[in-house]
């Protein structure tokens, strides 16, 4: 079969007005931003047995949940709209900004890319379990020290990248923190008070 | 993501035998592991299967084992467990390197081996619902005509995609070997060996059929007087895949090359092992101009897109630097 295309394809500048701007530049894409009809309905079709329910344990900042989840539910969305945690963030719903980072079992993952049925079991702390009665945790004292925070959106998600690599690493090094933090994009461009404020509890020594 | 059913399985054979049967009753299913790659198939409606078939709960899949003849690493193992294996870190040159370069730290903590070594392409065509390609089943390659400034420059058509994995090259100019669990039993095979050629068949990067799965890397410990240098080109320091990387390995003699493994990622729809410019350096001292010949003979034959010209020069490049360092 001959498949060098000819004629058929999409010029560059459809493809790049279908893209939005935010992918361009980078060998990762953000397909989601292609079709604007392509609105996340959810389906109302009965996919018969494959419409997967589950009743599930989860344990979120020290506290057990049972709740209903639908298998396709990330627990990005479970922690929002069923619990009410609404600190997580969701930015690209695609593994590539980080502003859904939680910890679960002691590791930062992006809660947009894990199913809440595979939750069963595994100790989540999002950012409002962070904090002690009132007292705020160090890191949290250090980002408002340090102003961390701009617009804010990607803060809880840098500040749970930032509480993993303590819980393991109580004093790291400028370079160990510029990595703990790179699966978290900053769009205000923030980095270098995001890494004094971690860099901050580390000298503190916690 | 459209609706489905996971289904957590307790053992690899449950896997196997629950795979195989969902294909004979024509659903469709995919195996799942840490997610990070999947998932973002199925919220773009690229993938659609009607059951998740969950490995992660399967126990005694994540293990890394040293042993005599070499290492044996579970198919569940993260990336992150790779990449801070003291003995990997220690013994397999630059495996940890090339599992810590991948992704994001968040990505490598859920991202698996297994799921590394499978995961579908990063095209951006692949990727989108909205454009019907060849490995999708559609009528053309997007690239050919579109932007293909991260696409192959080597084996190459009818589709052009790159293998989007950062370990699987590095595991071949380490020697490694897989373990395929199926309805048939286990086989081992060299890893070169696992990924297909769009030539072959453009709507599959490997060869496992329904019911396989990937249950374990061996890597072989690296011979005497090897050094083994790695580099993966990337536009920023995190999340992006490789544009070029090199991985190789080389055995030598008082600056004599005994052994060479050549192997690029980025550059080809497989991980794109230099064979002829690995016979070519054999018995010849490693010096500036048998690096760059080297280089050459790598990309003799490359056909480059108008996008992507600046692979060649980059690979070539960046083979002459990983020879130079590896005597
Ligand atoms: C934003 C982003 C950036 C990324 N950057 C990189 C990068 O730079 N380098 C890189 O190498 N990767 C990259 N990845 C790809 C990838 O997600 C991870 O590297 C990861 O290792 C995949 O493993 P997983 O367990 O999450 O796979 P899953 O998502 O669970 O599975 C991936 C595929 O493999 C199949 N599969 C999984 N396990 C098995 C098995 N044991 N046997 C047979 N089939 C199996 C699944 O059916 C699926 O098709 C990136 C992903 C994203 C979303
Ligand atoms: S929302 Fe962007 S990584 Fe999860
Ligand atoms: S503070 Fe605005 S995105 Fe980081």
């Amino acid at each position: 079969m001959d498949n060098e295309v000819k004629g058929k394809g999409v010029s560059r500048r459809d493809f790049l007005k279908g893209l939005g701007g935010g992918a361009i530049g980078s060998a990762v894409i953000s397909t989601g931003l292609l079709d604007p009809n392509k609105a996340e309905a959810y389906p109302t079709e009965s996919t018969g047995t494959s419409r997967g329910k589950s009743t599930i344990n989860l344990k979120v900042n020290g506290k057990s949940y049972r709740l209903e989840v639908e298998h396709r539910d990330t627990l990005a969305e479970v922690l929002r709209d069923q619990l009410g945690f609404t600190g997580t963030k969701v930015g690209c719903n695609r593994g590539e900004c980080g502003a859904c980072t939680v910890i679960i079992n002691g590791r930062s993952f992006y809660s947009c890319s894990q199913l809440a049925v595979w939750m069963e079991g595994k100790e989540i702390l999002t950012i409002e379990g962070l904090e002690k009665g009132d007292k705020l945790d160090p890191i949290q004292e250090a980002f408002i020290e340090n102003d961390g925070p701009q617009c804010g959106f990607c803060t809880s998600g840098q500040i749970m990248s930032a509480k993993a690599l303590l819980l393991r690493n109580p004093g790291p090094n400028e370079a160990e923190v510029r990595n703990a933090l790179s699966g978290n994009l900053c769009r205000c461009g923030n980095y270098n008070r995001e890494v004094a404020a971690v860099l901050a509890v580390a000298g503190k020594g916690r | 993501m459209k609706s489905f059913a996971n289904i957590d399985v307790k053992s690899v054979r449950e896997a196997v035998t629950l795979l195989q049967k969902l294909h004979q009753e024509k659903k469709s299913a995919e195996i799942v592991s840490g997610g990070t790659e999947l998932l973002q198939l199925m919220k773009d409606r690229v993938a659609t299967p009607q059951y998740l078939i969950n490995l992660k709960t399967i126990p005694g899949l994540n293990y890394i084992k040293e042993e005599r003849s070499g290492f044996r690493i579970g198919a569940l193992t993260t990336l992150t467990e790779i990449e801070e294996h003291k003995g990997v870190r220690e013994k397999l040159l630059f495996l940890s390197q090339a599992a810590g370069e991948a992704a994001s730290p968040q990505l490598r903590n859920a991202g698996t081996i297994g799921g590394n070594i499978c995961q579908r392409p990063f095209c951006w065509y692949f990727r989108s619902a909205n454009f019907p390609c060849l490995r999708k089943g559609g009528g053309i390659c997007y690239a050919v005509a579109g932007d293909n400034r991260y696409h192959a420059i080597l084996g190459g058509g009818p589709s052009y995609i790159v293998h989007p994995s950062d370990t699987a090259p590095a595991l071949i100019a380490l020697g490694a070997r897989i373990k395929i669990t199926g309805p048939a039993g286990e086989k081992t095979i060299p890893l070169e060996k696992f990924f297909v050629l769009p030539q072959v068949d453009y709507k599959r990067e490997n060869i496992l059929q329904p019911g396989e799965i990937l249950t374990e890397v061996q890597i072989p410990h690296p011979k005497p007087g090897s050094k083994g240098f790695y580099h993966k080109v990337r536009e920023r320091q995190a999340w992006d895949h490789a544009i070029v990387s090199v991985s190789t390995v080389v055995q030598s003699k008082g600056g004599i090359c005994q052994d060479a493994h050549v192997v690029l990622g980025g550059v080809a729809p497989i991980p794109w092992r230099a064979a002829k410019a690995e016979a070519f350096l054999r018995g010849k001292k490693v010096d500036e101009g048998t690096a760059r010949q080297v280089g050459e003979i790598a990309l003799d034959g490359a056909r480059p897109m108008k996008d992507n010209v600046y692979k060649i020069g980059m690979a070539k490049s960046l083979i002459q630097r990983a020879l130079l360092a590896s005597v």
